[in-house]
Protein backbone atom coordinates (compact mmCIF):
# COMPACT_ATOMS: atom_id res chain seq x y z
CA UNK A 1 0.00 0.00 0.00
CA UNK A 2 1.56 3.52 -0.95
CA UNK A 3 1.13 6.46 -0.07
CA UNK A 4 -1.30 9.11 -2.16
CA UNK A 5 0.45 11.32 -3.93
CA UNK A 6 -0.63 14.86 -3.62
CA UNK A 7 1.17 18.31 -5.50
CA UNK A 8 -0.18 21.58 -3.24
CA UNK A 9 1.79 24.57 -4.04
CA UNK A 10 4.10 25.65 -0.99
CA UNK A 11 3.50 28.78 -1.42
CA UNK A 12 0.71 31.17 -2.81
CA UNK A 13 -0.74 34.87 -2.50
CA UNK A 14 -3.80 35.70 -0.46
CA UNK A 15 -6.78 35.05 -3.42
CA UNK A 16 -4.98 33.46 -5.86
CA UNK A 17 -6.19 30.15 -8.02
CA UNK A 18 -4.55 26.97 -7.19
CA UNK A 19 -4.40 24.09 -8.50
CA UNK A 20 -4.58 20.70 -6.32
CA UNK A 21 -4.18 17.42 -7.85
CA UNK A 22 -4.11 13.95 -5.81
CA UNK A 23 -3.33 10.39 -6.95
CA UNK A 24 -4.28 7.08 -4.93
CA UNK A 25 -3.11 3.57 -5.92
CA UNK A 26 -5.95 1.22 -5.35
CA UNK A 27 -7.60 -1.16 -7.78
CA UNK A 28 -11.41 0.09 -8.32
CA UNK A 29 -12.54 -3.22 -8.78
CA UNK A 30 -16.33 -2.56 -10.46
CA UNK A 31 -18.28 -5.42 -8.98
CA UNK A 32 -19.54 -6.47 -12.54
CA UNK A 33 -16.71 -8.62 -13.89
CA UNK A 34 -15.97 -11.99 -13.57
CA UNK A 35 -12.41 -14.25 -13.21
CA UNK A 36 -11.24 -16.58 -15.33
CA UNK A 37 -13.22 -19.33 -13.50
CA UNK A 38 -16.57 -17.52 -13.96
CA UNK A 39 -16.79 -16.38 -10.31
CA UNK A 40 -18.20 -12.96 -9.78
CA UNK A 41 -15.39 -10.45 -8.24
CA UNK A 42 -16.96 -8.42 -5.42
CA UNK A 43 -16.78 -4.73 -5.47
CA UNK A 44 -14.28 -3.03 -4.07
CA UNK A 45 -14.00 0.83 -4.97
CA UNK A 46 -13.05 3.95 -3.84
CA UNK A 47 -16.72 5.81 -2.85
CA UNK A 48 -15.71 8.84 -1.51
CA UNK A 49 -13.09 11.71 -1.29
CA UNK A 50 -13.20 14.37 0.53
CA UNK A 51 -10.56 17.88 0.95
CA UNK A 52 -10.45 20.02 4.41
CA UNK A 53 -8.73 23.28 4.03
CA UNK A 54 -7.76 23.96 7.71
CA UNK A 55 -10.82 21.46 8.86
CA UNK A 56 -13.40 23.78 6.49
CA UNK A 57 -14.13 20.90 3.99
CA UNK A 58 -13.77 22.66 0.61
CA UNK A 59 -14.52 19.98 -2.22
CA UNK A 60 -15.89 16.48 -1.81
CA UNK A 61 -16.57 13.84 -4.33
CA UNK A 62 -18.44 10.53 -5.11
CA UNK A 63 -16.93 7.61 -7.15
CA UNK A 64 -18.37 5.57 -8.93
CA UNK A 65 -17.61 1.39 -10.02
CA UNK A 66 -17.17 3.27 -13.67
CA UNK A 67 -14.01 5.40 -12.13
CA UNK A 68 -10.66 3.96 -13.44
CA UNK A 69 -8.13 2.61 -11.56
CA UNK A 70 -5.37 4.81 -9.52
CA UNK A 71 -8.00 7.40 -9.23
CA UNK A 72 -6.37 10.82 -9.94
CA UNK A 73 -8.59 14.24 -8.89
CA UNK A 74 -7.65 17.45 -9.68
CA UNK A 75 -9.66 20.59 -8.23
CA UNK A 76 -9.17 24.53 -7.93
CA UNK A 77 -9.17 26.37 -4.62
CA UNK A 78 -9.00 30.15 -3.71
CA UNK A 79 -5.84 30.08 -1.40
CA UNK A 80 -7.20 32.28 1.89
CA UNK A 81 -5.09 31.54 4.72
CA UNK A 82 -1.88 29.75 5.96
CA UNK A 83 -2.82 25.84 6.74
CA UNK A 84 -3.06 22.68 6.02
CA UNK A 85 -5.42 20.51 3.63
CA UNK A 86 -6.17 17.18 4.42
CA UNK A 87 -7.21 14.70 2.26
CA UNK A 88 -9.62 11.53 3.22
CA UNK A 89 -9.94 8.87 0.74
CA UNK A 90 -12.69 6.08 2.15
CA UNK A 91 -14.22 2.99 0.30
CA UNK A 92 -15.13 -0.79 0.40
CA UNK A 93 -13.41 -3.22 2.72
CA UNK A 94 -13.10 -0.60 5.69
CA UNK A 95 -10.42 1.22 3.04
CA UNK A 96 -9.49 4.44 4.57
CA UNK A 97 -6.40 6.85 3.59
CA UNK A 98 -5.60 10.40 4.58
CA UNK A 99 -3.06 12.42 3.63
CA UNK A 100 -2.21 16.01 4.55
CA UNK A 101 -0.31 18.81 2.49
CA UNK A 102 0.60 22.66 3.96
CA UNK A 103 0.42 26.04 2.19
CA UNK A 104 2.14 29.04 3.17
CA UNK A 105 -0.73 32.04 2.12
CA UNK A 106 1.25 35.50 1.99
CA UNK B 1 26.69 6.28 -30.40
CA UNK B 2 27.17 3.00 -32.42
CA UNK B 3 30.24 2.23 -33.59
CA UNK B 4 31.27 1.94 -37.74
CA UNK B 5 32.15 -2.06 -36.94
CA UNK B 6 28.74 -2.41 -35.15
CA UNK B 7 27.08 -0.64 -38.55
CA UNK B 8 29.32 -2.86 -40.85
CA UNK B 9 28.53 -6.25 -38.47
CA UNK B 10 24.23 -4.63 -38.67
CA UNK B 11 24.83 -4.20 -42.71
CA UNK B 12 25.59 -7.84 -42.72
CA UNK B 13 22.62 -9.03 -40.46
CA UNK B 14 20.29 -7.63 -42.66
CA UNK B 15 21.63 -8.58 -45.63
CA UNK B 16 22.06 -12.19 -44.40
CA UNK B 17 18.36 -12.24 -43.32
CA UNK B 18 16.92 -10.48 -46.86
CA UNK B 19 15.46 -13.46 -47.74
CA UNK B 20 13.73 -13.35 -43.86
CA UNK B 21 12.54 -9.67 -43.71
CA UNK B 22 9.91 -8.51 -46.04
CA UNK B 23 10.28 -4.39 -45.40
CA UNK B 24 13.22 -2.60 -44.77
CA UNK B 25 14.55 -1.40 -41.47
CA UNK B 26 13.29 1.66 -40.07
CA UNK B 27 16.23 4.52 -41.01
CA UNK B 28 18.05 5.81 -37.75
CA UNK B 29 16.51 9.31 -38.68
CA UNK B 30 13.02 8.01 -38.49
CA UNK B 31 12.77 6.28 -35.55
CA UNK B 32 9.63 7.21 -33.48
CA UNK B 33 9.36 6.46 -29.52
CA UNK B 34 5.90 5.19 -28.22
CA UNK B 35 5.79 9.23 -26.31
CA UNK B 36 6.69 10.14 -29.41
CA UNK B 37 3.62 8.88 -31.18
CA UNK B 38 0.73 9.20 -28.28
CA UNK B 39 -1.41 12.01 -27.77
CA UNK B 40 -0.73 15.10 -26.12
CA UNK B 41 -3.31 14.25 -23.19
CA UNK B 42 -1.12 11.08 -22.71
CA UNK B 43 1.82 12.99 -22.41
CA UNK B 44 1.35 15.41 -19.93
CA UNK B 45 0.15 13.06 -17.79
CA UNK B 46 3.44 10.60 -18.30
CA UNK B 47 5.37 14.49 -17.98
CA UNK B 48 3.95 15.32 -14.70
CA UNK B 49 5.05 13.26 -11.99
CA UNK B 50 2.27 13.84 -9.61
CA UNK B 51 0.13 12.83 -13.08
CA UNK B 52 1.78 9.95 -13.83
CA UNK B 53 0.19 6.75 -11.98
CA UNK B 54 3.65 4.74 -12.12
CA UNK B 55 4.84 7.51 -9.75
CA UNK B 56 3.09 5.34 -7.08
CA UNK B 57 5.40 2.05 -8.03
CA UNK B 58 8.50 4.17 -8.38
CA UNK B 59 7.93 5.52 -4.56
CA UNK B 60 7.10 1.96 -3.55
CA UNK B 61 10.25 0.82 -5.30
CA UNK B 62 12.03 3.59 -3.34
CA UNK B 63 11.11 2.22 0.09
CA UNK B 64 11.88 -1.48 -0.55
CA UNK B 65 15.08 -0.20 -2.33
CA UNK B 66 16.11 0.66 1.57
CA UNK B 67 14.18 -1.71 3.72
CA UNK B 68 16.09 -4.73 5.04
CA UNK B 69 15.33 -7.89 3.50
CA UNK B 70 15.33 -11.15 6.20
CA UNK B 71 18.89 -11.84 6.14
CA UNK B 72 19.60 -7.76 7.38
CA UNK B 73 20.66 -6.17 4.11
CA UNK B 74 18.61 -3.93 1.75
CA UNK B 75 19.48 -3.17 -1.69
CA UNK B 76 20.98 0.07 -0.45
CA UNK B 77 23.36 -1.69 1.72
CA UNK B 78 25.33 -2.81 -0.97
CA UNK B 79 24.49 0.00 -4.07
CA UNK B 80 23.96 2.89 -2.28
CA UNK B 81 22.55 6.17 -3.50
CA UNK B 82 20.16 4.54 -6.28
CA UNK B 83 20.55 7.99 -8.11
CA UNK B 84 24.18 7.27 -8.82
CA UNK B 85 24.34 3.75 -8.99
CA UNK B 86 21.74 2.48 -10.79
CA UNK B 87 22.05 5.76 -13.54
CA UNK B 88 22.23 4.41 -17.09
CA UNK B 89 21.55 0.72 -15.76
CA UNK B 90 18.29 -0.30 -16.85
CA UNK B 91 19.13 1.04 -20.21
CA UNK B 92 21.76 -1.47 -20.47
CA UNK B 93 19.47 -4.14 -19.81
CA UNK B 94 19.20 -6.89 -20.91
CA UNK B 95 22.50 -7.79 -20.19
CA UNK B 96 24.76 -10.86 -19.92
CA UNK B 97 25.12 -12.60 -17.17
CA UNK B 98 29.04 -14.24 -17.27
CA UNK B 99 27.68 -16.89 -14.14
CA UNK B 100 24.81 -18.29 -15.92
CA UNK B 101 26.47 -17.92 -19.67
CA UNK B 102 23.00 -16.19 -20.96
CA UNK B 103 21.40 -13.55 -21.23
CA UNK B 104 18.80 -12.20 -18.63
CA UNK B 105 16.57 -8.89 -18.11
CA UNK B 106 16.49 -6.38 -15.59
CA UNK B 107 13.59 -8.15 -13.19
CA UNK B 108 15.46 -11.12 -12.96
CA UNK B 109 19.00 -9.14 -12.13
CA UNK B 110 16.68 -8.16 -9.37
CA UNK B 111 15.47 -11.55 -8.73
CA UNK B 112 19.02 -12.93 -8.72
CA UNK B 113 19.71 -9.99 -6.18
CA UNK B 114 17.09 -11.13 -3.80
CA UNK B 115 18.35 -14.73 -4.16
CA UNK B 116 22.02 -14.12 -3.55
CA UNK B 117 22.72 -11.44 -2.25
CA UNK B 118 19.90 -10.93 -0.06
CA UNK B 119 18.69 -14.63 0.99
CA UNK B 120 15.20 -13.72 -0.14
CA UNK B 121 13.18 -15.46 -1.94
CA UNK B 122 12.48 -14.44 -5.74
CA UNK B 123 9.17 -11.83 -6.46
CA UNK B 124 6.89 -13.35 -8.84
CA UNK B 125 6.91 -11.89 -12.15
CA UNK B 126 4.64 -9.01 -12.77
CA UNK B 127 4.18 -8.90 -9.18
CA UNK B 128 3.50 -5.26 -7.63
CA UNK B 129 6.85 -5.63 -5.36
CA UNK B 130 9.07 -6.76 -8.87
CA UNK B 131 7.60 -4.03 -10.99
CA UNK B 132 8.09 -1.61 -7.88
CA UNK B 133 11.69 -2.11 -7.76
CA UNK B 134 12.38 -1.98 -11.56
CA UNK B 135 9.97 1.09 -12.23
CA UNK B 136 12.64 2.70 -9.25
CA UNK B 137 15.45 1.29 -11.08
CA UNK B 138 14.34 2.44 -14.64
CA UNK B 139 13.46 6.01 -13.39
CA UNK B 140 17.32 6.62 -12.64
CA UNK B 141 17.57 6.32 -16.37
CA UNK B 142 15.50 8.65 -17.61
CA UNK B 143 17.17 10.60 -20.33
CA UNK B 144 20.11 8.20 -20.75
CA UNK B 145 20.67 6.96 -24.38
CA UNK B 146 19.82 2.88 -24.72
CA UNK B 147 22.84 0.64 -25.20
CA UNK B 148 23.25 -2.82 -25.98
CA UNK B 149 26.98 -3.06 -27.02
CA UNK B 150 28.33 -6.01 -25.61
CA UNK B 151 29.55 -8.22 -28.05
CA UNK B 152 28.83 -11.57 -26.03
CA UNK B 153 24.70 -10.46 -26.41
CA UNK B 154 24.97 -10.24 -30.37
CA UNK B 155 23.84 -14.12 -30.49
CA UNK B 156 21.03 -12.86 -28.48
CA UNK B 157 20.57 -10.07 -30.39
CA UNK B 158 20.08 -12.33 -33.62
CA UNK B 159 17.84 -14.83 -32.09
CA UNK B 160 15.17 -11.77 -30.76
CA UNK B 161 15.78 -10.65 -34.70
CA UNK B 162 14.81 -13.91 -35.84
CA UNK B 163 12.13 -13.83 -33.61
CA UNK B 164 10.90 -10.54 -34.57
CA UNK B 165 11.11 -10.76 -38.29
CA UNK B 166 9.54 -14.55 -38.56
CA UNK B 167 6.26 -15.59 -38.90
CA UNK B 168 4.33 -16.83 -36.28
CA UNK B 169 0.68 -17.87 -34.84
CA UNK B 170 -2.52 -18.62 -36.49
CA UNK B 171 -2.66 -15.21 -37.92
CA UNK B 172 0.57 -16.07 -39.28
CA UNK B 173 2.34 -12.68 -39.08
CA UNK B 174 5.54 -10.70 -38.02
CA UNK B 175 6.32 -8.00 -35.25
CA UNK B 176 8.30 -6.87 -38.25
CA UNK B 177 5.27 -6.91 -40.61
CA UNK B 178 3.55 -4.30 -38.13
CA UNK B 179 6.54 -2.30 -36.52
CA UNK B 180 8.91 -2.17 -39.39
CA UNK B 181 6.55 -1.93 -42.25
CA UNK B 182 3.39 -0.33 -41.15
CA UNK B 183 4.13 1.99 -38.69
CA UNK B 184 2.02 4.72 -38.17
CA UNK B 185 -1.31 3.67 -39.29
CA UNK B 186 -3.83 2.47 -37.56
CA UNK B 187 -4.67 -0.81 -36.20
CA UNK B 188 -8.71 -0.22 -35.57
CA UNK B 189 -8.66 3.04 -33.67
CA UNK B 190 -4.66 2.87 -32.42
CA UNK B 191 -1.56 3.57 -34.12
CA UNK B 192 0.53 1.45 -34.40
CA UNK B 193 3.63 2.58 -32.80
CA UNK B 194 7.34 1.69 -33.81
CA UNK B 195 8.20 -0.73 -30.74
CA UNK B 196 10.77 1.43 -28.67
CA UNK B 197 10.98 -0.33 -25.40
CA UNK B 198 12.04 3.12 -24.09
CA UNK B 199 9.62 3.49 -21.23
CA UNK B 200 9.46 -0.11 -19.59
CA UNK B 201 7.51 -0.53 -17.37
CA UNK B 202 4.67 1.24 -18.64
CA UNK B 203 1.63 2.21 -17.03
CA UNK B 204 -0.74 1.23 -19.87
CA UNK B 205 -3.96 3.18 -19.50
CA UNK B 206 -6.01 0.32 -20.80
CA UNK B 207 -4.28 -2.32 -18.28
CA UNK B 208 -4.79 0.26 -15.50
CA UNK B 209 -1.85 -1.36 -13.54
CA UNK B 210 1.98 -1.20 -14.08
CA UNK B 211 3.81 -3.77 -16.83
CA UNK B 212 6.61 -4.98 -17.92
CA UNK B 213 7.78 -5.50 -21.56
CA UNK B 214 7.21 -8.65 -21.69
CA UNK B 215 3.86 -8.41 -20.38
CA UNK B 216 3.55 -6.22 -23.67
CA UNK B 217 5.17 -8.52 -26.05
CA UNK B 218 2.34 -11.59 -24.65
CA UNK B 219 -0.19 -9.31 -25.84
CA UNK B 220 1.19 -8.90 -28.78
CA UNK B 221 1.79 -12.49 -29.58
CA UNK B 222 -1.89 -13.16 -28.10
CA UNK B 223 -3.03 -10.60 -31.07
CA UNK B 224 -1.34 -12.71 -33.51
CA UNK B 225 -3.02 -15.85 -31.98
CA UNK B 226 0.54 -17.15 -31.33
CA UNK B 227 1.60 -18.70 -28.49
CA UNK B 228 2.82 -16.84 -25.59
CA UNK B 229 6.07 -17.38 -24.31
CA UNK B 230 6.12 -17.79 -20.71
CA UNK B 231 7.15 -15.45 -18.53
CA UNK B 232 11.27 -15.24 -18.24
CA UNK B 233 11.08 -17.12 -21.01
CA UNK B 234 14.50 -17.03 -23.12
CA UNK B 235 12.47 -16.22 -26.09
CA UNK B 236 11.26 -13.34 -24.73
CA UNK B 237 14.09 -12.14 -23.15
CA UNK B 238 16.00 -12.30 -26.50
CA UNK B 239 13.23 -10.12 -27.87
CA UNK B 240 13.64 -7.59 -25.09
CA UNK B 241 17.28 -7.59 -26.53
CA UNK B 242 16.60 -6.96 -30.10
CA UNK B 243 14.09 -4.30 -29.73
CA UNK B 244 16.61 -2.55 -27.05
CA UNK B 245 19.13 -2.73 -29.85
CA UNK B 246 16.63 -1.42 -32.33
CA UNK B 247 16.18 1.51 -30.28
CA UNK B 248 19.95 2.13 -29.55
CA UNK B 249 21.09 5.57 -29.17
CA UNK B 250 17.38 6.23 -28.09
CA UNK B 251 16.70 8.28 -24.78
CA UNK B 252 14.50 6.14 -22.04
CA UNK B 253 11.35 8.02 -20.38
CA UNK B 254 10.57 5.35 -18.09
CA UNK B 255 8.24 4.68 -16.12
CA UNK B 256 6.08 5.54 -19.04
CA UNK B 257 2.34 6.41 -19.57
CA UNK B 258 0.40 4.33 -22.28
CA UNK B 259 -2.24 4.39 -23.87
Amino acid sequence: MTRPLINVPARAKRGQVIEIKTLISHVMEPGFRHSSIGVLLPRDIITEFVCAYDGEEIFRADLFPAISANPFVTFHTVATKSGTLTFTWTGDNGFSATEQASITVE
Amino acid sequence: MVSAGLRISCIALMLGHAALARGSEIPQSERRSGYDMMGRDTKAMQDDDTANPATLWVLEGETIWNTKAADGKSCADCHGDAGTSMKGVAARYPAFDATRDRAIDLEQRINICRSERQNATPLPFESRQLLALAAFVARQSRGMPIEQNDPRMQPVIASGRALFEGRQGQLNLSCAQCHDDNWGKQLAGSVIPQAHPTGYPIYRLEWQNLGSLQRRLRNCLYGLRAETYPLGAPEAVALEAFLMWRARGMPMDAPGVRP
